[in-house]
């Protein structure tokens, strides 16, 4: 068997809705003395650094110019990946499995609070020729999908409600989270209409935060740390970038991601998982998403939901860290959130929040609207 | 690891103002680089795009732009950015999607269109600067050529003279490039060159590479896959990446350092010793004319200094004998700079010298292995790829 990659440090910062006392320099700079801390080593030990940046969430061209001097990378093999975390990891993974690197870096974070009017943003990514002269809020499209995805499936705005509650409280056990709440079924269904059945409290709010991780082949994993985290299985997927023609019911690019992932990581049955780290930047996408990873059947997320299998004791806890909605959505770096949960549960480093016995956990992935890709990591402690 | 080979590549036309779409452009460049490799799209288990700063097509998350169009859809899909160094680097980012295992093959597209940022790109290379120190300030990407242009040159005591040659031997070169941008090539003497429009001293027009719409394509296949291929097969002998820190003020202009540690980590995978002997044709990035010169120095293919010397005595040169041709293609200066794209045209041009497929640019010496490099971000980063037979 070839060897494999595992994670053997984590560093994060606390994530708030604004963050006006650091920069993003700062930020990185601390989630990376922490994770270097985490595995024992120096930053001159690393052979290659991975960043996530996106230029126009930046508000700067070109800005992997701005990622070595924090993260102690000056004068090494570093670049970019312009897309979500899990991508990024693959990136690591597959520099690591030539056998040329011992050692990785994987840096992502999130400055929103910077961006002063994201939807100006996000309608930057419309196709600028059929689509974006159309001149409509890109957080439409998340209302228009939704709706089909309820209709199709038959669950309800109930279930999306219960997602908001079970994430906002999971989060209340999560020290970085930055949106933890105990609310009701009511508060979420007379929220504000953004485009329905859409309404405020689905949306996941902005934070700022940052994540750095670091990556071994296992032989040298072994020697740094006593629990190191492996990575069983990756796959990401591109469906469309054409809104006209994508599945607005299956989140294809998860369906599909997941099956490489599964493939890799030699699971037959998705329920051989313990728990799972979901997107959830709208509150539909939690329950999709369980969909497309074969979680539940088609049209069944919504009454297992109902019937307690995804909540912090269920049968596969969903998001106990709070997701984007309790935690705050970090755009790309989103599912290094979900990653880092993940290594804390494997690591039984939890705390509060714990999940007994918890031996595999997956992270899935999507970079939000208006695109159609995603990525699947599953990940374990097994020796 | 996994040998990585090169089947076949795709390079549309340069052009400014191009009257296809981002996507469109990827497109046909994947197309090429397909049937030349006599492959279909289905037969690809990956895609990687690169391509420079977003604000040049004016599209958010452009690599999602730009996916269907170089063949990702419902595929693994990745886009790596190194700025400028990026269109070498989209072959690096191939490679190790093969070299790793994971994939069978990987078709990497290489786009830009530049000329959609109106009046002129250079206005988002403001946007490169650093928000609070240097972006108030209105400075560009001339800008700080010129400044590392004069430190290169009173360093060494190069005449404006010498590197202008750059500039001659790239036109001249760029002729018989069927890609090349409409009146970009050409024939100039020296004297044209230096006397062109000063943009910020002592840069001129014509030793600056032009605005350009551009996309590149190539398709990369682990050796149990290329073997088919018989005994023909273009490999990926070594890659090398560096990238130094964002305080360019606190660096010393006169050396690029990160190329070197970039071509160090790829002469070591590719087991050179001596590469002034080993490499036997290069296309290193010329987007300035004396950047040729620089980039030269840092690949270790001419001492400190000495790069100008020889470009005097015709050793850079297409038909040069003992020497080692450089930029034969007619790089940035002679066929067109669409960023990403013109980075794998570089790649590509290494690509079909070994195979004997250049056409009238085929350089004269017998070549083996080639290099291709790119540079970019503030000064500051170096991508480096050795192919060889």
């Amino acid at each position: 068997m070839k060897e494999r990659v595992a994670i053997i440090g984590i560093g994060y910062t606390q994530l708030k809705p604004i963050s006006p006392e650091v920069s993003f320099r700062e930020m990185i700079y601390e989630a990376a003395v922490k994770a270097y801390n985490d595995a024992g080593i120096e930053p001159k030990d690393v052979d290659t650094f991975v960043a996530i940046s996106e230029d126009y969430y930046e508000g700067t061209a070109i800005f992997d110019e701005y990622v070595p001097d924090q993260i102690g990378a000056v004068l090494k093999p570093v670049h970019t990946i312009t897309q979500d975390a899990i991508t990024a990891l693959a990136a690591c993974v597959m520099q690591i499995k030539t056998g040329i690197f011992k050692i990785a870096v994987l840096e992502g974070h999130s400055k929103a609070s910077n961006i002063v009017y994201p939807s100006h943003i996000d309608a930057f990514a419309l196709d600028p020729i059929l689509v974006r002269p159309l001149g409509f809020n890109p957080i439409f499209l998340a209302g228009l999908e939704m709706q089909r995805f309820l209709i199709e499936t038959g669950n309800t705005e109930y279930h999306t409600s219960l997602v908001v509650l079970k994430n906002k409280r999971n989060a209340l056990k999560n020290p970085i989270a930055a949106y933890p709440g105990e609310i009701s079924i009511d508060d979420v269904l007379s929220s504000n209409p953004v485009s329905l059945p859409l309404k405020e409290l689905d949306i996941s709010k902005k934070a700022d935060g940052a994540f750095v991780i670091v990556l071994a082949k296992e032989s040298i994993a072994k020697k740094l740390v006593d629990k190191p985290v492996y990575i069983e299985g990756i796959g990401w997927l591109q469906e469309t970038p054409n809104i006209e023609r994508r599945d607005f019911v299956n989140a294809i690019y998860l369906q599909g991601a997941a099956n490489m992932a599964y493939r890799e990581a030699g699971i037959k049955n998705p329920l051989e998982i313990d728990f799972a780290e979901i997107d959830d930047t709208f509150s539909y996408k939690e329950l999709q998403h369980i969909e497309a990873l074969g979680i539940a059947r088609f049209g069944e997320s919504g009454i297992m939901l109902e019937e307690g299998y995804f909540d912090f004791d269920g049968a596969i806890p969903i998001n106990v860290s709070g997701g984007s909605l309790g935690c705050g959505n970090l755009h790309d770096a989103n599912s290094l959130r979900g990653i880092v949960e993940a290594v804390l549960q494997l690591r039984n480093e939890a705390g509060e929040r714990q999940i007994e016995n918890a031996e595999i956990g997956l992270v899935a992935s999507w970079r939000g609207i208006p695109t159609a890709s995603g990525g699947v990591v599953i990940l374990s402690n097994r020796e | 690891m996994q040998k990585v080979a090169v089947l076949g590549a795709g390079l549309t036309k340069f052009s400014r103002r191009a009257k296809e779409t981002g996507k469109e452009l990827a497109f046909y460049a994947a197309k090429m680089a397909l049937e030349e490799a006599g492959l279909e799209i289905d037969d690809i288990d990956a895609v990687v795009c690169v391509s420079a700063p977003d604000a040049f097509d004016g599209v958010h998350m452009k690599g999602e732009y730009l996916s269907d169009g170089c063949g990702a859809s419902k595929k693994p899909f990745m886009r790596s950015y190194v700025g400028g160094g990026s269109g070498v680097f989209g072959i690096i980012n191939g490679w190790y999607h093969i070299a790793s295992g994971h994939f069978n093959t990987c078709l990497v597209v290489a786009e830009e269109k530049m000329s959609s940022s109106m009046p002129h790109p250079q206005g988002i290379f403001n946007a490169i600067y650093d928000q609070f120190l240097e972006r108030p300030l209105g400075v560009n990407l001339l800008w700080i050529f010129s400044l590392e242009m004069q430190r290169y040159m009173s360093v060494h005591k190069i005449p404006l003279e010498t590197i202008a040659l750059v500039a001659v031997k790239n036109k001249k070169n760029g002729l018989d490039h069927p890609c090349a941008q409409e009146g970009i090539p050409g024939n100039y003497t020296v004297e044209e060159i230096v006397n062109s429009e000063i943009m910020c001293w002592p840069v001129t027009r014509l030793m600056v590479s032009p605005v350009t719409d551009g996309a590149a394509a190539i398709v990369l296949a682990s050796y149990d896959f290329a073997k088919k291929f018989g005994k023909d097969v273009i490999w990926i002998e070594g890659v090398g990446w560096c990238l130094d820190t964002s305080y360019w003020t606190n660096r010393d202009l006169y050396y690029p350092r990160y190329v070197e540690y970039a071509a160090r980590m790829a002469y070591e995978m590719a087991g050179i010793k001596d590469p002034k002997k080993e490499i036997h044709v290069v296309e290193p990035y010329d987007p300035f004319a004396y950047k040729e010169l620089h980039h030269l120095e840092g690949l270790l293919l001419a001492e400190k200094g000495e790069a100008p010397k020889l470009l005097e005595k015709g050793f850079w040169d297409r038909d040069t004998e003992n020497g080692i041709p450089s930029s034969p293609s007619g790089g940035l200066l002679g066929v067109g700079n669409p960023i990403a794209a013109a980075g794998l045209m570089k790649v590509i041009e290494i690509y079909w010298q070994l195979k004997g497929k250049a056409g009238k640019r085929q350089v004269k010496r017998e070549v083996k292995r080639g290099l291709a490099q790119a540079w970019g971000d503030l000064m500051q980063v170096g991508t480096v790829v050795i192919l060889g037979k």
